[in-house]
């Protein structure tokens, strides 16, 4: 006997890799999702009574191509039998009964790489990964979006209209475009991870959820296409980061900096995982790779027994070794934190005042923070207070300014007491 | 599926150009368009004359209005268009990356919108 709890879960770890078998088999996003979801209502309705199928996915495609086919023979002949293209997806979608696993784990493939299409905006990637791959409601996305249930709707369904009608192509890309799109999907799952990591906005810090979506999703890639040091690196570092989620607030939900976390709250077993992956993406054949560099780090910081043995001159180089394989702004802003631990906070703030100078990080919210955070180690305080309050107001995250606040609350107690 | 691969450019640059690098530019063109008709993509293509010439037509209240230049004032004017077969999108792409215009201005690609039956007969029916 199995509950509806029991059997939603099941249909949460299949849902992915049923999708993406279906829409092969039935040629239409929006036909397949809707076949799916009658599969499942059909399964909360029959499971309960009777044995489970040995094979939920299977049951559950099978049920869905069957009622998709329904559907399409009902069009069909609404029109006059005169939709030749409908009558191929018939054809298509009532051939080869059995599949092997090596064309089921293609599948999967070809639902991340449409899905992160880059004819799509970055968003829309992120929206239709976790929505088709991921298997989250349109109100759970919405929500990570912050934005209306009704609009999230709407956007989806403009971009599966998109795959339709402008024709992207539900295929793993060729050979001699896989890198580059490769590095599009895993960019998609950062952004993912990310948001979960420090969200954007609101009254949380941090977003488990999606943390844990996009490390599910970098596995699943990992076990697809084994042996990719882009993806293993990718993997490593969010599981190196997550691993601190536990010393990373208070129960009330303040930011705790890596300087004060409690290192026995970290998730030993979770970083173990990831230095072994670290090790793996490092051994393999290439030019250093950017997220196993950066995994790199995060596995130094992971390995410290405390804040201050930590090895921050590896940690500035390897910075250094980002800076020359994938430059960026917020990359040069974490090589200056890493410098302030090697050469001083003076140094430092000279790297990140020639950075804002360039304009390169203009709106970038972390930047007056990094600034303020120096400039009170060096003691400046009236330009530390100034710094803490334009980090102030570039943040709308509540975390981050209560802590902002605090710092500024330590600055107006040394101004008072005589030095 | 046919796709409208639509080119813009600036033509402030296009002008700048001299001759010698007009003719060098009409060769790759005539390169590009002889190898997509040798692979069988190639549907229609012109180059369009500059937005100077351009006039805008309404109708307003059974009036024709027109107005000189193009419907909207940007940085890339509309200068020339591709009409493609293409298996899909990632075909398609890869045909308008080739395209010369490319590498200074900008290709749009749309595809063409494809009239199921049902879709004729409910047009029809409204006129």
């Amino acid at each position: 006997m199995m509950t509806s709890a029991e059997i939603e879960k099941i249909f949460r770890d299949e849902v992915g890799r049923a999708l993406a078998t279906l829409i092969r088999l039935v040629g239409d996003f929006d036909l397949a999702e809707d076949a799916l979801q009658e599969a499942f209502a059909a399964a909360l309705e029959r499971w309960p009574a009777t044995e489970v199928p040995a094979n939920p996915r299977a049951w559950l495609v099978n049920v869905a191509r069957n009622r998709a086919i329904d559907r399409i023979r009902r069009q069909i002949s609404f029109r006059g039998k005169q939709a030749a293209l409908t009558h191929d997806v018939l054809l298509n979608a009532e051939s080869s009964q059995d599949e092997s696993d090596a064309a089921l784990d293609d599948d999967m493939l070809r639902l991340i790489f449409t899905c992160c299409h880059p004819s799509f905006a970055a968003e829309v990637q992120v929206a239709l990964t976790l929505r088709t791959v991921c298997g989250l409601s349109t109100a759970q996305v919405a929500r990570a979006f912050l934005v209306s249930e009704e609009a999230m709707g709407q956007r989806l369904v403009r971009a599966k209209q998109k795959i339709r009608l402008a024709g992207i192509p539900y295929e793993v890309p060729e050979r001699d475009a896989l890198s580059l799109r490769l590095r599009g999907v895993l960019a998609v799952i950062y952004l993912v991870f990310t948001e979960g990591y420090v969200a954007t906005s609101g009254e949380a810090l941090m977003r488990p959820d999606l943390a844990r979506e996009a490390i599910r999703l970098s596995r699943l890639l990992d076990a697809l296409m084994p042996g990719r040091r882009e993806v293993k690196g990718l993997l490593a570092l969010m599981l190196l980061h997550d691993a601190r989620r536990s010393g990373r607030q208070t129960e009330g939900g303040d930011i705790v900096l890596l300087e004060e976390q409690d290192r026995s709250l970290w998730d030993r077993l979770q970083i173990d995982e990831g230095l072994k992956l670290v090790e793996e993406a490092l051994l393999l054949p290439g030019r250093p790779e950017a997220y196993a560099v950066q995994a790199a780090i995060a596995a130094l910081h992971a390995q410290s027994p405390n804040f201050g043995d930590t090895d921050w001159k590896q940690i500035a180089g390897l910075y250094e070794v980002l800076l020359r394989i994938s430059p960026s702004p917020v990359i040069e802003l974490n090589h200056a934190a890493a410098v302030s631990m090697v050469d001083g906070p003076a140094r430092a703030l000279d790297l990140v005042d020639a950075l804002h100078a360039r304009g390169g990080l203009e709106g970038y919210e972390l930047l007056p923070a990094v600034r303020a955070d120096l400039l009170r180690r060096l003691g400046r305080l009236e330009a530390a207070r100034e710094a803490y309050l334009a980090a102030t107001a570039a943040t709308q995250l509540e975390p981050l300014r209560r802590l902002y606040a605090r710092r500024l609350a330590e600055i107006a107690d040394a101004g008072r007491s005589p030095a | 599926m046919q796709y409208l691969l639509m080119i813009y450019r600036s033509e402030a640059e296009l002008f700048k150009m001299n001759d010698a690098e007009r003719q060098k530019m009409a060769a790759e063109y005539g390169t590009f368009t002889q190898s997509i008709i040798q692979s069988g993509h190639f549907k229609a293509g012109d180059g369009l004359q500059p937005s100077t010439t351009a006039t805008t037509v309404r109708v307003r209240e059974g009036k024709v209005l027109t107005t000189d230049g193009p419907f909207a004032e940007t940085r890339e004017q509309l200068g020339g268009y591709y009409l493609v077969d293409a298996k899909d999108l990632d075909a398609a792409i890869a045909i308008a990356a080739r395209i010369p215009g490319a590498r200074e201005g900008s290709i749009e690609v749309r595809p063409i919108m494809i009239y199921s039956p049902e879709m004729v007969q409910a047009r029809s029916g409204r006129s």
